[in-house]
């Protein structure tokens, strides 16, 4: 596709949805620069993941845009959005179990290249989607686990498995649905420390709770409530803002 | 250990014309013919999850068609058999694009209602099918010249095809494509987050399922050189489910145990049991219960534990 040159990586305007009476997403408009690092927050049912959802495809909203490098991608189908440099990992999570982490990586591989409706050849025979999912496993400290299935591996490691398969794809906006959930400190620090050797190519929106190292990682914040946009701007600015406290921090 | 397995699989294929009579060269030859279908069957259900009940359709149609052109309108077989499955794949990509609005279990009743048009279509329109009568004094092919008349001789021509069915369907599984397919059974929204296309992967495997579906039924016509309507039946697309299941659905050997499990129990059970029906469900319930997942997996794990058990 051709896409119009924009200096956003990723505009949503006007976003608008509701599942019956509720409005879940109300009015919300957001713009994320190319390689900005942007922190999504707010109060459980806020409407984070249901944003996340209508970004990446999953949901249709009723009524705004949402436009990918200037290229409107409001109604494209999820895996269009993919082949537009579209990503996510998903805060529950969503690997395939009985199959090796080589696998699930190479899957992540696979989705954009044309390989994947090769039908004769066995997959095996492709070292190179091996060697390239070995090496993003190596970037991930997942390595040594590279021929277990994902069923046998720990939690933590099923986390940065999810932030492998969406590496794979080199994203140019990638979106991450609480990447430190349910983590251990010493998980969450491997974990913040991969998420910060990203490369600035990658447009990074991340939704998270925990404060203290999600922070450390944003430079500009958005608060959402009850579905709609409450904050929104540089990280320090947002966080000193009194609606912050009074909505989320608890102050 | 696995080379014995497939010298034992290669000597029980090569057996029957050796040394049994034509009873049970015949019955061999159907189950080959059958574990093609339910192989066919096993892409949808093991593989794609896709759950379907009217897989008799195109065993049914592609018969039908190669019956009714040799038949009716004297066409050779081989032009027959080429207008026969082009028909079925057209069909089984028109069924797709139906079906796969639907997953789950509103796909099982789409592709059931479907197969059943097609039933109700065989046995009211009697001047194109002959209707309850079925189609009789149909006639095998004979390829380079070679008769298949003789039952030896039709063995070693199911058996080429069953081997080629079976390489051609693992070798589809075991591609690029077949992890996509897996992939969107086990994760469909995670698979369309990667980039690919979940709709068409599915309809893609249908139409291939298709395919050897109405290969199996060419071999069938030719087999029984007579066709009826109960080859649509739901009766029909439920056995090779069945088979599927109880062999092990979502692994290569596990249609061909199961369809040689349905109608070795067809054949041998109904000589002795008038009620083989009930036999047959006594035995799926066994299976059920002992191995969830099926003969294959059942006693593959089986003789693992009894490997590291002997240690």
């Amino acid at each position: 596709m051709t896409a119009p040159v924009s200096d956003h990586a990723l505009e949503v305007v006007n976003l608008k949805k509701t599942f019956g009476g509720l409005t879940v997403t109300q009015n919300v408009s957001l713009t994320v620069r190319p390689g900005e690092r942007r922190l999504i927050i707010g109060p459980n049912g806020a409407g984070k993941t249901t944003l996340f959802n209508q970004i990446s495809g999953d949901l249709r909203p009723n009524s705004g845009a949402v436009r990918l490098f200037g290229a409107d991608i409001t109604y494209l189908p999820p895996y269009k959005r993919a082949h537009c440099g579209l990503a996510r990992t998903y805060q529950i999570i969503t690997l395939f179990a009985s199959d090796t982490l080589e696998h699930n990586v190479t899957l992540g591989l696979l989705g954009l290249r044309k390989t994947r409706w090769q039908m004769w050849l066995p997959l095996s025979f492709y070292h190179d989607l091996a060697s390239e999912a070995r090496k993003i496993l190596d970037a991930v400290g997942l390595l040594h686990l590279a021929a277990y299935p994902v069923s046998e591996i720990a939690y933590g490691e099923k986390r940065r498995a999810e932030l492998a398969m969406a590496l794979a794809q080199r994203p140019r906006v990638l979106l991450l649905d609480e990447p430190l959930a349910g983590l251990s400190n010493t998980e969450r620090l491997t974990v913040k420390t991969l998420i910060a050797s990203i490369p600035r190519e990658t447009t990074l929106i991340m939704i998270e709770h925990d404060m203290d190292t999600a922070l450390d990682l944003a430079e500009t914040v958005t608060l959402l409530d009850y579905g709609r946009v409450i904050v929104d701007g540089e990280r320090d600015a947002v966080i000193a803002d009194p609606r912050t406290r009074e909505v989320y921090l608890g102050g | 250990m696995k080379w014995l397995g497939i010298a034992l699989i290669a000597g029980s294929l090569l057996l029957p014309p050796l040394l049994a009579g034509d009873f049970y060269v015949n019955l061999a030859s159907q189950i080959l013919i059958a574990s093609i279908f339910a192989l066919s069957l096993n892409l949808l259900v093991g593989f794609g999850g896709m759950t379907s009940l009217g897989h008799a359709s195109y065993l049914g149609v592609a018969a039908y068609i190669s019956a009714l052109l040799t038949s009716k309108y004297g066409i050779g077989h081989g032009a027959a058999a080429a207008i026969s499955i082009s028909g079925t794949i057209a069909m089984a990509a028109f069924f797709g694009v139906i079906a796969l609005r639907a997953s789950g279990l509103g796909f099982l009743m789409i592709t059931l209602a479907l197969s059943q048009v097609l039933w109700g279509l065989a046995y009211r329109m009697s001047n194109v099918t002959n209707g309850d009568n079925g189609i009789t004094g149909l006639t095998r092919p004979a390829p380079f010249g070679i008769s298949l008349d003789n039952p030896v001789s039709f063995y070693w021509f199911v058996l080429i095809v069953t081997v080629a069915a079976f390489v051609m369907m693992t070798m589809f599984v075991s591609s690029a494509f077949g992890s996509s397919l897996k992939g969107v059974r086990d994760q469909p929204r995670r698979m369309a987050a990667l980039g690919f296309n979940p709709w068409l992967i599915r309809w893609i495997t249908f139409i291939y399922a298709g395919f050897w579906g109405g290969i199996a039924g060419l071999l069938y016509v030719y087999y029984h050189k007579y066709i009826h309507p109960s080859s649509l039946s739901t009766t029909s697309s439920a056995e090779a489910l069945l088979g599927v299941i109880a062999g092990g659905s979502g692994t290569l050997g596990g249609p061909v145990a199961g369809a040689a499990l349905v109608l070795l129990l067809k054949n041998y059970a109904s000589a002795y049991i008038e009620r083989w029906n009930m036999l047959l469900g006594f035995v799926f319930l066994f299976i059920v219960l002992v191995m969830p997942r099926g003969i294959v997996p059942g006693v593959s794990r089986l003789v693992t534990s009894l490997r590291e058990g002997s240690r």
